[in-house]
């Protein structure tokens, strides 16, 4: 066996070498050593996004196992680039009394789910796929009960746990039979194979109930809302955009190379999944109190516009893919970052009722928001509103224009939701205001990057003529 | 450097100032200074826009430029000008500055709420000189969404409902319109997103355009108060601060008739003439039932949004008759109603922040106590209804002549219709005049209330000026205006 593929796998290798190292800092660290670590997460996890960007050519590893090319390396920067942030915002949690003797586990939990991650979207292979998939969801788990004095975040990590499981094993189901009838794992042998039987497309369901679970698409989206909310709030952040962009990255990966001849099955499996997410979410979004549970709903709609992308399968759905994700993660980060602050400062879970008049206490502070959320609701000048073009124009490009139509119909109602969180804000007027928010350092350094990617992202077309120019997957 | 950059990059320059100043004579001294700049550069771009036609420059759009944006999708930030938009960007710069003095005491956070209308004119602006789909779009929703702050946080009465109201009506309408627009840029091969080049190969499918003409219509009808999506309006104008309306009204209404025109008509002319009838037909209820509506309103400000309805409908009512001089009248119309309706909401707005009441009922004998308000406010209603010499008969008068010239029953008889919206308008402009403005004052406390003070007399006299101006001279601004419609209209039907 030839040794030296491994060092070809630069992203991973890299990403294995900041665990260890990491890790034993972590058992020999104390004093002065020990304040330094929370740095040292920050700047090794920036490091990796630019390791990660270095080796952009294509090829692949293992007798076809697993695969590497640009478009796959800026996908992984991206999810480096989010874990980076999600690090920046946990500061001041894991330096609390309950959790700062666990810190360096934090870290090796979020680091081992970002390998998990990082071969999902490498592998050629479903081995390795369902591999991958386990690492980034077991450790997971591990994160959303990290709290696990809290009653709600242990419940979230159960609920996660069960529902993860049930999921993957549904996929190992649906994979079993492909392997049955293929007699192949290999994505490339197995799309020349697949012949579109109803065995097979029985095993397509299963595969994408799996994968939807981790997408949380309507109706697989059960345990989003109560993970959501009852995992430490950089956790949430970290599951509603990380989590979310690989497993989407995946299953367009997996779409294309392997159920290539089973298109139109797929788009229509997409198509109904799609409008219920969207529409579904959308619906219950308008109902919640608790920002969190808001944020649950609001990103399995999220999830709903982005597979506009995944439906057509071309080319510009990639791009509009890879670039929603980007987008949809800074406008993310840049929410979650601030209920964070206010969290920590009063307490007790943010509800709706509780940014009441927030403007007055912080107005900056709810300037950041107002941009977030309008960018999530698609508002020019604001990247988001760039982002859904696109995806739209992919879609109807791809000829779902009554798929658009509904989609469009509901960013109608999404604002409404979003806006109700501006309102709040902005023009009710609380008989409890809230303190001004103080928000440690490296959450401002997050927020400002988020900020700057909201403003930008949208404005400078280079962003998106870069991922446009990967080429094709 | 291309001129009609400068409309945008103003405006967007003024947003980081504004957000650096802090006290309020700052805020106030970078608007006079920014809307004068956007005045002034509107004005001569007025000037050498009749110039360079003048010297024979014929070609459909001047001062044109582009600069690609997003490459492999064909957006590029495309800007150019014709009679029509200058037409547009001399109303816009008026009102915006008229507006800044209007707004001139706002309270609280006179910071943030001049933030959001500069944003929401760098979104006017940026419509009014792009020539591209989706710059377009773009510019077309960045004007739309500061309108729920601006209307929610500075605005009076049942506020939180209507700026929600409008905000998901106009967005709704901007989701027809998204479609719309997918519609045109696919249906025309999917090559460029240059509406004049759209326009020039003119290769849409009838079927498309069938399904697309529509939802574009309508799109851009939502906000020109196109009956029955016009429900947002009076609650909308009813609820903002002054300047607001004046620039709501005055302007943002504008869009719709403009992107009617503009993309809707221009692009897809196959079905624009085989569907128009069902878009007359709600335009001229518009029309009627607009002034209908504003008749049996108590309510100053209601009045005038229903005002605005009906005005605006005549707007669409003409753009679809289709004939040059009809089209030349509507742009005219939204020329002149822009700025009476925004003569009206300044003055409407002086007067509540005066009387804190808008009810007619308990007014009374106004023209004592407040003498300039009050013949402004008379000025303001002669010009509503058409009286010569000002604006809007010169307007109104084009449109119906122009709508006239179409020879068969049914435009005819629409047209007569709508013409009873003449006599309509005058009964509620001067039951309101006779009941608060004449009389003796019957409410003590209003006896004590004071005239204009000099930042309002500034904003009426501007306005009386230009209304007056377009009546008195109207050749040179409708034959401006003429220059574009006809290239429109000759391309539509070559």
């Amino acid at each position: 066996m030839n040794y030296i593929q491994f060092f070809a796998m630069r992203p991973e290798v890299s990403l294995l070498c900041i665990y260890l190292v990491i890790f034993v800092y972590d058992l020999i660290s104390t004093g002065h050593l020990r304040r330094m670590f929370h740095p040292l997460v920050c700047i090794s996890t920036l490091l990796l996004t630019f390791l990660t960007l270095t080796d952009t050519s294509t090829f692949t590893l293992f007798g076809g196992m697993y695969e590497s090319n640009a478009a796959i390396v800026f996908m992984k920067a991206i999810l480096a680039f989010g874990t980076f942030l999600t690090v920046l915002q946990a500061n001041r949690w894991l330096r609390s009394a309950n959790t700062s003797y666990k810190q360096g586990e934090f870290y090796v939990l979020l680091l081992s789910t970002l390998v998990g991650m990082y071969f999902m979207l490498s592998a050629r292979h479903f081995l390795l796929l369902f591999i991958g998939i386990e690492l980034a969801s077991l450790p997971m788990a591990c994160l959303v009960a990290f709290d696990k004095y809290r009653h709600n975040s242990a419940e979230a990590g159960i609920k996660y746990i069960l529902s993860s499981m049930f999921a993957s094993a549904l996929m190992l189901y649906g994979i079993s039979f492909l392997y049955g009838t293929t007699g192949t794992l290999y994505f490339g042998d197995m799309s020349a194979l697949i012949t579109g039987q109803p065995i097979e497309i029985f095993a397509l369901v299963m595969f994408f109930t799996g994968i939807g679970f981790k997408i949380s698409l309507v109706p697989f989206h059960m345990w989003t809302a109560d993970s959501y909310q009852g995992a430490p709030t950089t956790v949430t952040a970290y599951l509603s955009v990380i989590s979310k962009g690989a497993a989407v990255f995946t299953l367009f990966i997996v779409l294309l190379k392997v159920f290539l001849p089973m298109t139109s099955e797929w788009q229509m499996i997409i198509y109904i999944t799609t409008i219920a997410s969207i529409t579904l979410a959308n619906l219950m979004a308008m109902k919640q109190q608790f920002i969190k549970r808001f944020m649950a709903f609001s990103s399995i709609s999220q999830a709903g516009y982005i597979m506009l992308a995944v439906i057509g399968g071309s080319t510009d759905g990639m791009t509009a893919m890879i670039y929603y994700v980007l987008v949809y993660m800074v406008a993310n980060m840049a929410i979650f970052a601030i209920i964070e602050s206010i969290e920590w400062q009063i307490r007790r879970a943010v509800k709706r009722d509780t940014l009441n008049g927030f403007y007055e206490s912080n107005p900056k502070l709810t300037l950041i928001m107002t941009l977030a959320l309008f960018s999530l609701a698609g508002i020019p000048p604001f990247a988001g509103f760039f982002s859904k073009f696109f995806v739209f124009m992919s879609a109807f490009g791809a000829g779902f224009k009554v798929l658009v139509f509904i989609a469009l119909i509901n960013t109608v109602i999404s604002l409404y939701y979003y806006l109700l969180i501006v309102k709040a804000m902005y023009i009710k007027s609380a008989e409890q205001k809230l303190p001004a928010i103080k928000s440690s350092r490296y959450t401002l350094v997050s927020l400002a990057i988020c900020i700057a990617g909201i403003i930008l992202l949208g404005i400078c077309s280079s962003v998106y003529g870069t991922i446009g120019n990967l080429g094709n997957l | 450097m291309n001129m009609l950059i400068l409309f945008i990059i103003i405006p967007i320059v003024m947003l980081p100032a504004l957000w650096a100043c802090r006290k309020e004579a700052q805020v106030r001294a970078v608007m006079v200074t920014g809307s004068t700049l956007l005045l002034l550069l509107s004005a001569w771009l007025t000037v050498d826009f009749i110039s360079c036609r003048n010297a024979g420059n014929n070609d459909i759009m001047l001062y044109t430029a582009s600069w690609p944006w997003y490459e492999k999708l064909n957006i590029a930030l495309s800007v150019g000008v014709d009679g029509i938009s200058v037409a547009m960007l001399l109303l816009t710069s008026v009102i915006v500055f008229t507006g800044v003095f209007a707004s001139w005491r706002i309270r609280p956070m006179a910071k943030e709420f001049f933030l959001w209308y500069t944003l929401l004119s760098v979104g006017v602006y940026g419509f009014f000189v792009s020539t591209d789909l989706f710059t377009m779009f773009m510019f077309y929703e960045t004007a739309l969404i500061p309108m729920y702050l601006l209307i929610g946080v500075w605005g009076s009465g049942k506020k939180e409902y209507s700026a929600m109201k409008l905000t998901l009506m106009l967005m709704g309408g901007s989701a027809f319109l998204l479609m719309g627009i997918l519609g045109i840029y696919f249906g025309s091969g999917a090559t460029t997103m240059n509406i004049h080049e759209i326009a020039a190969m003119n290769n849409i499918p009838t079927a498309t355009q069938y399904i697309f003409f529509p939802l574009t219509f309508i799109g851009f009808g939502v906000l020109g108060a196109l009956f029955p999506f016009h429900t947002w309006s009076p609650d909308g104008h009813a609820s903002a601060p002054t300047s607001v309306s004046m620039l709501h009204a005055g302007v943002l209404m504008k869009l719709g008739g403009y992107g009617c025109f503009r993309i809707a008509m221009y692009l897809m002319p196959q079905a624009a003439s085989d569907l128009a009838w069902i878009f007359i037909i709600l335009t001229t209820i518009s029309v009627v039932y607009g002034a209908l509506s504003a008749i049996s309103q108590t309510d100053l400000k209601y009045i005038n949004a229903y005002s605005s309805v009906s005005h605006c409908g005549l707007v669409l009512f003409a753009i679809l008759m289709m004939t040059k001089t009809a089209c030349t009248g509507a742009i005219l119309q939204m020329l002149s109603h822009g700025l009476m309706t925004a003569l009206f909401f300044a003055i409407i707005g002086m007067i509540y922040g005066r009387t804190h009441t808008r009810d007619i009922k308990q007014m009374r004998g106004l023209m004592k106590i407040m003498p300039f308000l009050a013949v402004g406010y008379v000025i303001a209603g002669l010009a509503n209804l058409g009286l010569p010499g000002f604006s809007g008969f010169v307007a109104e008068m084009t449109v119906f002549a122009g709508a006239f010239e179409v020879n068969d029953t049914f435009h005819r008889t629409v047209t007569i219709i709508a013409c009873t919206s003449i006599v309509i308008t005058a009964v509620y402009i001067l039951r309101v005049v006779g009941r608060i403005l004449y009389g003796e004052p019957e409410n003590e406390e209003h006896k004590k209330l004071s005239d204009a003070t000099w930042d309002e007399r500034f904003t009426i006299i501007c306005l009386v000026i230009c209304v007056a101006a377009i009546g008195i001279a109207p050749m040179w601004v409708s034959s401006l205006i003429a220059d574009g419609t006809g290239n429109v209209l000759a391309n539509m039907f070559p």
